[in-house]
């Protein structure tokens, strides 16, 4: 089988200036991966291609085996691709059962429909309610999303993303802005998704990702510095140096 | 606690679609202005006609987020197409209504296509382009237009033959308000269904909905050309009512002012294009009548006012002291 996601001599470069350089990647099926690495290593780079928003100098994109190199955001979505946002992304006016809801219509291909009342799409508001339950956020639903505290507006983040049921979820820095203390409770939702999805995970805050993930790929300068297991990455002397080291000191 | 979408009718999956209590008011005083003040309905006409393009405004600034300073492009192309089909085609008002709806449809189908990939202060300038070129044209093409003379001298036909346009503007009144029941009764749908709370979600946050697979640009154009044909339904109204286009219909002031009557009823809100051009188009008239020269003072310090404590309009006015109210009470 396949795996999920794959990159392969994956390029991007702006005039002299490389940003990504022949990154071969793959995310396996229910993968739960991290993808770590100094600023200004290429990680948004790498995110953003993925999801389409930017074209890639040379290289190929595959989803689930198939090349999506040259397709839009919206096709990757139908394809089973999600994403989260490092800065929240939401529809500020809407209540928290909507925002995911303007996520569950958009698959279920109602969304062009004009006539008949929102409220009577009951498929579409089960469907939502569900996700907030599987968040723990079932009892905030009706609640306005601008009256949600921060942490819980980065848990709606990732309940708009399960809205779409991808097959590969990256999630970028999910528990950012969230104190270290309080963010156990991001790990609890993540630890609870579907294990079926595979999951890539951009985080900075190291304790999250090496309980989290059980393959680490390091980017630094745009090129794949190693890829391996938590153990094996938090050993590595490259990792140390150009990263671990000068945060664990 | 209430969620906001209760008050100010955003689209969502848990609002009640019913028609409210109070939502059947506007509806009784427009009836009841028909008996109460026979000598204003040409004035409660126009209030009518510009209620309705208010509510097309309403649909693509206020629900979709499109910021337009161009509206009147579509008002106006409305109008000269139902004035020409007048004069030159039929003087049947049904025909010239659908006539004038498809066709300034249509062009808000070809202008969204071009501008709506656009966005912000590059779209805004867009909008105005487009009145400008629609203006100029009108200008020049006298002997379609009349040019600035503006084109008149035609007779409207009995409504489906039964219903003459009279001198005192009863026939008139009545024809605009069943138009704008019906623009009401469609614009009220949209935003209650799946469709009109993917157009909150693109006002709110565009770049979510493009994560989320939505075609964000394919509905920001159909909900642009429905917004369009209303506003040239609006348009042909004016005309088979008074009988008479000018170039104002293409203006720029006519896009201001617009703007400036849903901004004070309350943006974003089906009854926000109610309350602005009623009270705006009222004031305008006493005001007029009081003191001749300095009307306009009048207007902007209403327009002051509003932008300076009443964010919401003055619906959002009305909100705010009724949640007080509620919450002053044990």
């Amino acid at each position: 089988m396949s795996p999920a996601l794959e990159t392969r001599a994956l390029c991007k470069s702006f005039g002299a200036l490389t940003v990504a350089a022949q990154i071969d990647f793959t995310l396996e099926t229910g993968a739960r991966h991290a993808l770590i690495g100094p600023n200004g290593a290429g990680k948004t780079t790498f995110v953003n291609m993925l999801m389409g928003g930017l074209a890639p100098t040379s290289g190929s994109i595959m989803l689930g085996g198939d090349e999506v190199t040259r397709q839009s955001q919206r096709q990757r979505v139908k394809r089973g691709l999600g994403r989260t946002f490092q800065i929240n992304t939401l529809f500020r006016s809407l209540t928290v059962v909507d925002n995911v809801a303007l996520a569950v219509a958009e698959r279920h291909g109602v969304a062009w429909g004009m006539f008949r009342p929102a409220g009577g799409y009951r498929a579409v508001l089960d469907e939502s309610m569900q996700v907030l339950e599987m968040l723990g956020l079932a009892a905030d639903a009706k609640l306005p999303l601008a009256a949600m505290p921060y942490g819980k507006q980065r848990l709606v983040e990732i309940a708009i993303a399960l809205g779409m049921r991808p097959k590969v979820l990256l999630l970028d820095e999910p528990a950012a802005g969230i104190p270290s203390l309080e963010s156990h409770r991001i790990l609890e939702v993540l630890d609870a998704l579907p294990a079926e999805i595979a999951i890539l995970i951009i985080e900075h805050d190291m304790e999250l990702v090496f309980r989290f993930a059980r393959r680490i790929t390091v980017l630094a300068q745009g090129a794949v510095l190693m890829e391996g297991s938590p153990a094996e990455v938090s050993s590595d002397a490259r990792v140390r140096q150009v990263y671990l080291g000068e945060r664990r000191e | 606690m209430s969620t906001p979408s209760a008050a100010s009718h955003t689209g969502s999956y848990l609002s009640d679609p019913r028609v409210r209590f109070i939502e059947w008011l506007p509806w009784v005083l427009a009836i009841a202005c028909y008996f109460a003040a026979p000598t204003y309905l040409p004035l409660g006409s126009y209030i009518l006609i510009m209620i309705l393009f208010a509510l097309s405004l309403d649909l693509i600034l206020g629900y979709a987020g499109i910021i337009t300073l161009g509206h009147a492009a579509y008002f106006g192309f409305g109008a000269y197409v139902a004035a020409i089909l007048a004069v030159r085609g039929t003087a049947d008002p049904l025909i010239g209504i659908v006539v004038a709806g498809a066709a300034a449809g249509l062009l808000g189908w070809l202008t969204g296509l071009v501008i709506l990939r656009t966005r912000g202060l590059t779209l805004l300038m867009l909008t105005l382009a487009i009145t400008s070129i629609c203006y100029e044209i009108a200008n020049k093409a006298g002997t379609w237009t009349g040019g600035a003379d503006g084109l008149g001298g035609f007779a409207m036909k009995p409504i489906l033959g039964l219903f003459k346009f009279d001198l005192f503007g009863k026939t008139g009144y009545l024809y605009c308000l069943v138009f704008l029941f019906l623009g009401w009764w469609l614009v009220r749908r949209m935003i209650y269904s799946p469709f009109g709370a993917s157009l909150t979600g693109m006002r709110d946050n565009v770049l979510r909905m493009h994560a989320v697979g939505s075609p964000v640009y394919q509905r920001l154009v159909v909900v642009y050309s429905i917004s369009a044909a209303l506003a040239g339904i609006a348009g042909a109204l004016l005309v088979h009512t008074t009988e008479f286009v000018g170039l104002k219909v293409l203006s720029f002031d006519l896009s201001g002012e617009l703007l400036v009557m849903l901004i004070l009823g309350g943006v974003g809100r089906i009854y926000g294009a109610f309350v602005g051009p009623l009270v705006y188009l009222i004031a305008q008239d006493s005001l007029a009548k009081q003191f001749p020269e300095y009307w306009y003072f009048g207007i902007g310090l209403m327009l002051v006012l509003v932008v300076m404590f009443a964010r919401g309009g003055i619906l959002g006015l009305l909100d705010k002291l009724l949640s007080r109210m509620r919450r002053g009470k044990p």
